[in-house]
């Protein structure tokens, strides 16, 4: 008897721990398939706001359906072979014209008070220009003098399935947005080129780049960790591919960190004096290549026919080092090429000595390098 | 059959005015943001006088640039951050230099933040209402601001940043992507 | 859909159509004119659709496995365009073609001749935007909302195609609309005054007037842009002093009522269906008619709540959320006295019925994502991502589709004079039901979860949703093939229906024949 009751017992504690364990994955799945909390007091209004509309939806909803439902089952053909000759009360419409009008007014009040507190953008102890390009994020810390581009780092064998996808696939970048917790930050959003939009959902800030307006957002993150967002304006081809990654940390790590980028700034300055072999800016130009040229001129160096021009034979790579200079340095008038002028003077000499250097271009032409002097040359005879 | 036609007669005018009116959208938007600071840029002032009045306190200003899709011009405020006091005069200025071997045309937008300190700065001289700013090869240029923040600039606000983005204003650059350019392997 | 012509039931016909292709080219009878704007936007709703089916076929797993970004966004573009433009604006005008007459008891549509003119451009429009696939530099590939910059600077020399045809659409859904006016102020049976009107006529009535408000907007914004593209001016472009800003209002300005276009005929064909299978006469007419009114009127006052995340002013933010809430006003009356007309009826549920009770229950989810999009703060987090495209495709698909397929089992006996086969029929609709909510409803989860819509490729956690939905929407894309086939079927033969045809019907096009003959109401009926 004590053995069958010992076992009902455990068979209870069991079914306890597996409906608890059920009830908690579903809890946790649910969360996943709901807007996020976020990490900002803005972002638990927006939450809140958010499940509240929900709820009165869905409880018009029971009730709405309810009824209907109730008719489809109760007044069928069968059950009700004459059907009433009611079509009309002026009372019932006025009635469910001013209930909704007034639920609509409980639902505008919370809303309008959440989206004052989201527009007070006076001020931020900290001001970051972020600024949109196809396809990628620039961000300039206005007080600090840090400037940076993050792009995607996802391989693009994991893109194309040749080999499998990391945790984080899409969602990382070279260099990530790092803030510090608990000041007020401020966003200054703008874009480069055609219209992108800046979308963290932790912090329920979207807003629209647009080229020549400043948007403003800001935020106050409580608790240190990784958060990720995503362009959500359609912003050309890659526009799946520009992620956004912001680093909340104590503000001693914040700010070593923007000591650290400062001094970085000035060590890649002197690189600019060293000379260079052509292995060295190789290396270094290959993954400059694959972050900021890709995208059209492609891995192998053929662009695409009709819209990307082929890099690999082309004339100007293999033979006529100062075009393909200025052709970086100022873009390409009427072309989808921009200038890439804000790349630092080594990495600019990598990447154009990458292409100069690769798919048989030194072979078959004049193999000439580029280094970084190269560039300060140009830049010296433009002044 | 007279109704009929008349029915037609009228509903073509309409549509024939809601085309118009499309066009007439333009202006009107102009009009519109002035008055809502919908697009956020400010506005000339001729007469900035009434708002220079006693000094008032002491706000932080912050020039921002931008150069759209690589312009390839030198374009950077001369000053990026200063004090200003509200209610006195402010004058700035932005460096440009033509830095490639052809005459070119810039126009520089303007926008502020925060959004609701738009209506309170005066300008009274910015390079941003020119149509175009034309500088030829190398040449270089300081481009003046002559402005008032307003003595009423909400009291939350205590700094104004100033964003200035210069854009390729030669037309035919802007074009639709032209595949016979002299792009790289052509 | 094409009119079986055993036709001379009627001592006032004069002519039957012409025989052959000729038939359908010089036709100017209102009901050949229908059917051929009915068969047409089936094609392009199949074509849409097919790219619909490459987009969840990619969106299958992360990755990118079976079409290249740049294509990938010529689909959603032509997608969006195709279905809008082709697939449920001339379904629409199709029903409006052969109803309206009927139902007022005109012999046809007052501009016979523009009637041909304004279906016939419409194909070489399709013509010109598909063949804009073939071209260097591809399709467009800025989204139907083809917003500049992108559309105008970075765009491929296919625009101007894209400009071209778009004309085109507009010009034929002007005259479309100008026809259904002239008609309906002009030809209605002595005794039917304004208030009388069958409510598809009133919801006509009302999306024309909508469309000519607003197709020459739509006319005007692409004219604009095609001066920008070609002609050095700067509407759009900020390096001459203009402003991409104003595009999105310009555009949305049309964009908005261009919504309850594709919707207001369907609360017209739902209201007849529900009154039918209840056997009782409709609940609310009259507030049914001024719903349709505040609902076109509210529409032009709304259109930046699409543009939230634009930086607007905290002013116009909230008063574009107001305005936009106030609209679940009119479309609450209309779902309410839907229900109030079911509500002790004597209902069957034949496939319209089906259809229509499904559009009733879909649609209002659809509209309460919309309020829930409504609401700024939140509409931050909701804007471009799946969550909208959730909302749109809810209102549209098991709205405004679900609204046409119901009224073409509705009014197939009539057209054709045979009965579809009810057991395919509500085979169809079970099909398309149970597709329909497994593709979109997943795309309120994803979207909440945070994947932005026009993507080709997502982060691993949205993995298992979107395979859930793609899977939805080839069980959907599928039963539409099965719908064909039981179109064609019934359009073959059938049982033979009777004039009335369905037990509980009203209204004048059910007094004549079935199929309707070549010219009905050739002299006008007394309306009581």
């Amino acid at each position: 008897m004590t053995n069958v009751r010992n076992l009902i017992c455990t068979f209870k504690t069991q079914f306890i721990v597996i409906a608890f364990a059920l009830s908690s994955q579903l809890s946790a799945e649910w969360d996943a398939l709901n807007m996020t909390k976020g990490a900002t007091e803005i972002s638990r209004e927006v939450y809140d706001l958010h499940m509240l509309i929900f709820w009165i939806c869905v409880a018009i909803g029971v009730l709405v359906f309810g009824v209907m439902f109730y008719s489809m089952y109760a007044y069928t053909k069968k059950k009700n072979p004459v059907a009433a000759t009611f079509h009309e009360s002026t009372k019932v419409e006025i009635a469910w014209t001013i209930i909704p009008f007034l639920i609509l007014i409980a639902m505008a009040v919370p809303a309008s008070k959440t989206l004052q507190t989201m527009y007070n953008d006076e001020a931020g102890d900290i001001n970051i220009q972020v600024v949109g390009y196809q396809w990628k994020w620039q961000y300039r810390y206005l007080e600090d003098d840090v400037n940076f581009f993050a792009n995607l780092t996802t391989d693009l064998d994991e893109i194309y399935n040749k080999v499998p996808k990391g945790e984080n696939y899409l969602e990382e970048v070279d260099e990530m947005v790092v803030i510090p917790v608990g000041k007020k930050v401020r966003f200054l959003i703008t874009a480069n080129d055609v219209i992108h939009s800046w979308w963290v959902p932790a912090f329920a800030i979207k807003q629209d780049a647009i080229p020549g307006f400043i948007n403003t957002a800001w935020t106050i993150v409580e608790e240190p960790g990784i958060y990720r967002g995503k362009c959500t304006e359609l912003c050309g081809k890659n526009h799946g591919f520009m992620p956004i990654v912001v680093k909340a940390v104590e503000q001693n790590e914040y700010d070593s960190w923007i000591a650290e980028k400062q001094a970085a700034a000035i060590a890649m300055a002197e690189l600019t004096e060293k000379d260079w072999t052509a292995e060295e800016l190789v290396a270094r130009g290959e993954a400059l290549y694959t972050t900021n040229c890709v995208a059209c001129h492609q891995v192998n160096g053929q662009g695409i026919t009709g819209i990307f021009p082929a890099l690999a034979g082309s004339e100007i790579v293999m033979n006529d080092k100062a075009r393909n200079i200025e052709i970086l340095m100022e873009g390409v008038q009427g072309a989808a090429m921009n200038s890439f002028s804000y790349l630092s003077e080594v990495e600019m000499a990598s990447v154009i000595t990458y292409t100069r250097q690769s798919w048989g271009n030194a072979q078959n032409g004049d193999g000439e390098i580029v280094a970084p002097k190269d560039i300060v040359e140009y830049k010296k005879n433009k002044i | 059959m007279g109704s009929k036609k008349k029915t037609i007669l009228k509903l073509s005018g309409a549509v024939a005015a809601m085309y118009l009116f499309s066009f007439l959208l333009v202006p009107l938007y102009d009009v519109f943001c002035d008055i809502t600071g919908l697009n956020g840029k400010v506005a000339q002032t001729t007469n900035a006088e009434s708002s220079i009045s006693i000094e008032g306190r002491e706000i932080g200003l912050q020039f921002i640039s931008h150069n759209n899709a690589g312009m390839p011009w030198t374009f950077k405020p001369s000053k990026e951050v200063s004090k200003i006091k509200t209610g006195t005069m402010y004058e700035a200025t932005f460096y440009a230099k033509n830095t490639t071997n052809k005459m070119m045309v810039g126009r520089a937008v303007n926008s502020v933040a925060p959004t609701n300190a738009k209506d309170y700065i005066k300008k009274i001289e910015c390079f941003c209402f020119a149509e175009g700013i034309e500088l030829m090869p190398g040449e270089e240029v300081l481009l003046p601001i002559k402005m008032v923040v307003d003595n009423e600039l909400p009291k939350n606000i205590k700094n104004i940043v100033l964003s200035y983005t210069i854009f390729d204003s030669n037309l035919e650059n802007n074009i639709i992507m032209d595949h016979d350019s002299d792009h790289a392997g052509s | 859909m094409s009119a079986v012509i055993e036709n001379h039931h009627n001592e006032h016909d004069h002519h039957g159509p012409a025989k052959g292709l000729k038939r359908w080219f010089y036709t100017t009878n209102h009901k050949d004119i229908g059917t051929l704007y009915l068969w047409f936007s089936f094609a392009m709703f199949l074509i849409g659709g097919a790219m619909a089916m490459i987009i969840r076929a990619e969106l299958f797993q992360p990755g990118m496995q079976i079409v290249e970004p740049e294509f990938y966004n010529q689909m959603i573009t032509l997608h969006g365009l195709i279905m809008i433009f082709g697939g449920v604006m001339p379904a629409f005008v199709g029903l409006a073609n052969w109803l309206v007459p009927m139902m007022i008891g005109a012999p046809d549509m007052a501009l016979p001749r523009m009637n041909n003119l304004s279906f016939w451009i419409l194909p070489f429009a399709f013509f010109v935007l598909l063949s804009s696939l073939f071209m260097e530099g591809g399709a467009p590939n800025f989204g139907w909302t083809f917003y500049a910059p992108l559309s105008t600077t970075y765009a491929p020399p296919s625009t101007t195609f894209f400009i071209f045809s778009v004309h085109i659409m507009g010009a034929s859904s002007i005259m479309g609309s100008i026809n259904v006016i002239v008609t309906i102020m002009n030809m209605r049976a002595p005794g039917m005054g304004l208030m009388k009107m069958p409510l598809f006529v009133w919801s006509w009535l009302i999306t024309a007037y909508l469309l000519i408000a607003v197709m020459p907007v739509l006319a005007g914004a692409v004219t604009m842009m095609l001066m920008d593209i070609h002609f050095g001016t700067s509407f759009f472009n900020a390096a001459g002093g203009g402003d991409p800003v104003l595009f999105q209002h310009i555009f949305w300005f049309f964009g908005h009522p261009e919504v309850y276009i594709m919707i207001l005929p369907a609360f017209g064909i739902v209201s007849h269906i529900i009154e039918t299978f209840s056997r009782k006469q409709l609940f609310g007419y009259s507030s049914m008619v001024w719903a349709m009114l505040s609902i076109a009127i509210l529409s032009f006052v709304v259109w930046a709540h699409h543009m939230f995340t634009v930086g607007m002013p905290l002013a116009a933010e909230l008063f574009f959320m107001w305005s936009t809430m106030l609209i679940a006003v009119p479309t609450g009356v209309k779902v309410f006295n839907w229900i109030a007309t079911m509500f002790k009826g004597s209902i069957t549920f034949e496939t319209p019925m089906l259809f229509a009770c499904a559009f009733v229950v879909l649609f209002t989810l659809g509209g309460f994502s919309g309020l829930m999009l409504a609401i700024t703060p939140a509409d931050f987090q909701y804007h471009d991502t799946y969550f909208v495209v959730a909302h749109f495709h809810y209102v549209l698909v098991p709205g405004a589709i679900f609204s046409i397929m119901a009224a073409v089992y509705y009014w197939i006996p009539k057209w054709t004079g045979n009965m579809y086969d009810e057991r395919l029929g509500r085979l169809h609709f079970w099909l398309s039901f149970i597709g329909v909510n497994v593709t979109f409803f997943p795309q309120h989860f994803i979207g909440l979860a945070g994947m932005p819509r026009r993507v080709p490729d997502y982060a691993l956690q949205f993995a298992d949703w979107n395979m859930v939905s793609t899977a939805g929407a080839f069980l959907f894309g599928f039963s539409q093939v099965f719908f064909l086939f039981i179109v064609v079927k019934t359009v073959m033969g059938g049982k033979q229906a009777t004039d009335q045809v369905w037990e509980g019907a009203r209204g004048l096009e059910w007094t004549v024949d079935s199929p309707a003959p070549y010219h009905t109401f050739s002299v006008p009926p007394k309306v009581s």
